[in-house]
């Protein structure tokens, strides 16, 4: 067991997943002799060389689409793209060819690939630097979507991206890169994709979160005198129903939160699968704590725009007494 | 497996050096320029790197969030091009974008406010050091994605030609200057912009800064034919020219003719404007990518430092002279960050504002900060 930070915990899965399968093979910008814009992937390039560890030009269009043609002939590539705005440049690749390769072919072609992406807010940058674009890739049938909130599942999560047979896009909060740590077992371990994590069982309430805001809603939850029930979704896509409904039922009231826009956001999603599954046992409306239908502010804004304690604070005492 | 793919000559220095301007020829130069003009030059280059000095201060003392490209030791690239077209005529760039937006005109008030996430800033605040925009001074931005300028630069000549020829029934008269860096001639939407323009006959000029740097990796080991970028132009049937973007001297005699020749025939053209970046890709770059060796032969080379001694050679400035010029612009910058301090940050209702049209319209120039609460004291 080691105490490591996010960072940490995805080099170290890299590492372990490189060493024990030669198809693993990493490409992107600046990934290799300068070890990665967040210094994810320092150290592989001088462990594991130039012919796995790929420094490639600032072309993610190239990179994604090579690494599709990578992983249809057979390899596990696992792309870095720097920030979450610069997939556009990539979303041709994504999906269009990624994310259809095993239908278009029935089966006979698939694109076992894990983008690694760096996403959303906290970190003082500007839009295309803290966007939180999940909801795009959720939408896209064909690609699952995980983001890790903690060291522990973001080792586990990444092992089985890089082993499942399916493209994957890791999305890593970049606000928690390095806010805290966690002790993460050397051996390796996976976390199922399509499985949430209840990290605070409750009675009165479920809240609902991934990524960097599960931090805040636990920070709202220690304040609160309330029974609730926290769930990191942990995979955006597919949506673990199962232990949703599981709480809701349980609860009966429900608050999302998330950094993304609130429109089509995936709260929007949940909440709507909730009311189909759930709607007996409700006892108020979903209600959602989102980013703003606005482009990511810079700097002196961000604070604002991003889901806090105080706004989940307070949906959970509207929800508490509706 | 060997990358073998560059076609480079073994050993090539990164970036290849260009042919600097001698002695004698720097004196001609500066012989057949008005006094005036060099003297703005020397001091627009002052301006941007003391502007670059102080903001890369603020930015270690956390006063300016996000990233931050400093454009130290490029200077007389955007000096030396600008000067070459009229205010008349657009001009974009990528993300180290402030160099442009002075040498353009905007104020550097509202180009540090804009850093400092001020209401005063040229964007309101929020788009931060990557994102200059000055339309009042045709300047376009300011723009975060890699290469992704550089069909927006194609648009922006098509609409000059459209609105000269189709519009006002005349010659197309105007030239877009199209920023890019050498990392980004490996994106995509470059080249389609350069097929575009090619095709289209679009006055258009892409200027490759081309400072041997794709963020941390050298130009010889992420570009093919790095060494001769300008074939990349040929592919498209575009002219294009090498110049020593480290001189502002032979930036505007080389740029002068290219862009009237660009007006006259209505064509695009394509430079290879070697230059340098002193400071690291972002404020972020420890540089490890490089030597210290590499570094100090560039700085010898440092394009204000080459000015100022030609100047002096030639009797065209004085130690005093050139002394009082750098008070003034520390003056001038030293009073853009008062004013940017002074500036409110946005509030919470700018969270839904330009969002989309509002009754007041789009943002029109530098003149709006003042208007919407901008403290000008």
């Amino acid at each position: 067991m080691a105490n490591l930070t996010l960072v940490q915990a995805i080099n170290l899965a890299l590492v372990q997943e490189m060493e024990k399968d030669d198809r693993v093979i990493i490409l992107g910008e600046d990934v290799g002799l300068n070890g990665g814009v967040f210094r994810v992937t320092e150290g592989l390039h001088k462990r594991f060389g130039g012919d796995r560890v790929v420094d490639s030009p600032l072309a993610e269009s190239g990179i994604i689409g090579t690494s599709v043609g990578l992983a249809m002939a057979g390899l596990r590539p696992v792309p870095e793209i720097q920030f979450e705005g610069f997939l556009g440049p990539a979303y041709d690749q994504i999906c269009t060819h990624a994310a259809r390769m095993r239908t278009r072919t029935r089966g006979a072609l698939t694109v076992p690939m894990t983008i690694r992406v760096p996403v959303g807010g906290g970190i003082h940058a500007p839009e295309l630097h803290s966007d939180s674009p999940e909801s795009i890739y959720t939408h896209t049938p064909g690609l699952k979507v995980v983001m890790p909130a903690s060291p522990y599942d973001a080792k586990g999560l990444l092992i089985s991206a890089i082993r499942d047979p399916d493209p994957v896009i890791y999305f890593e909060p970049k606000r928690i890169y390095r806010a805290f740590r966690e002790e993460v077992p050397e051996d390796e371990y996976t976390i199922p994709i399509g499985k949430a994590r209840v990290v605070a069982e409750g009675e009165e309430m479920t809240v609902i979160s991934w990524g960097a805001s599960v931090v805040q809603c636990m920070s709202a939850i220690e304040k609160s005198d309330r029974s609730i029930e926290l769930i990191d979704l942990r995979t955006i896509s597919p949506i673990d129903m199962e232990t949703i409904e599981t709480s809701v039922k349980k609860t009966g009231r429900v608050v999302i939160v998330h950094e993304a826009p609130k429109t089509c956001g995936v709260g929007a999603e949940l909440s709507a699968r909730i009311m189909e599954h759930c709607f007996l046992y409700l006892e108020a409306p979903v209600q959602r704590v989102t980013g703003f239908d606005t482009i990511m502010p810079y700097y002196k804004l961000e604070l604002e725009y991003l889901p806090d304690t105080e706004r989940i604070s307070k949906a959970i005492d509207e929800v508490a007494v509706y | 497996m060997q990358q073998s793919g560059s076609m480079q000559p073994e050993a090539e220095p990164t970036p290849p050096q260009v042919q600097q301007a001698g002695r004698d020829e720097t004196s001609a130069l500066l012989a057949s320029l008005p006094m005036d003009t060099v003297n703005h030059w020397l001091r627009e280059m002052m301006l941007i790197r003391e502007f670059e000095v102080r903001t890369m201060q603020a930015y270690q003392d956390k006063k300016i969030g996000g990233f931050c490209h400093i454009y130290i030791g490029q200077e007389a690239v955007a000096v030396g091009t600008i000067a070459a077209i009229t205010p008349e005529d657009p001009v974009v760039t990528a993300y180290r974008d402030h160099g442009h937006a002075l040498a353009r005109g905007m104020d550097p008030k509202y180009c540090m406010a804009e850093m400092y996430g001020r209401i005063g800033g040229c964007a309101k605040g929020k788009g931060g050091s990557m994102h200059m925009f000055d339309k009042a001074n045709n300047f376009f931005g300011g723009h975060g994605i890699v290469g992704a300028q550089c069909p927006l630069g194609a648009g922006l000549a098509f609409a000059t030609k459209y609105r000269d020829e189709v519009i006002n029934k005349e010659r197309s008269k105007h030239v877009t200057l199209c920023f890019l860096g050498d990392g980004a001639l490996n994106q995509g939407a470059v080249h389609e912009a350069k097929n575009l323009a090619g095709l289209l006959d679009l006055p258009v000029i892409y200027i490759v800064e081309n400072n041997g740097y794709s963020m941390g990796t050298a130009i010889s080991r992420g570009t093919t034919v790095g060494h001769e970028i300008t074939r990349k132009a040929d592919a498209y049937g575009i002219e294009s020219a090498v110049i020593d973007g480290l001189d502002v001297l032979s930036v505007y005699r080389d740029m002068k003719p290219l862009v009237e020749h660009c007006r006259q025939t209505s064509r695009p053209a394509f430079v290879d404007m070697r230059t340098y970046r002193f400071k690291g890709h972002s404020m972020s770059d420890p540089r490890k990518y490089r030597t210290k060796d590499e570094e100090a032969q560039y700085e010898l080379l440092d394009p204000i430092a080459r000015l100022s001694k030609a100047m002096i050679n030639n009797q065209m400035l004085t130690d005093e002279r050139f002394k009082q010029i750098g008070k003034e612009v520390r003056q001038e910058v030293r009073e853009a960050i008062k004013w940017s301090v002074a500036s409110k940050p946005p509030g919470k209702d700018e969270l839904y504002k330009d969002v989309y049209v509002e009754k007041w319209g789009p943002y029109t120039g530098t003149s709006l900060p003042e208007m919407l609460g901008g403290d000008e004291s």
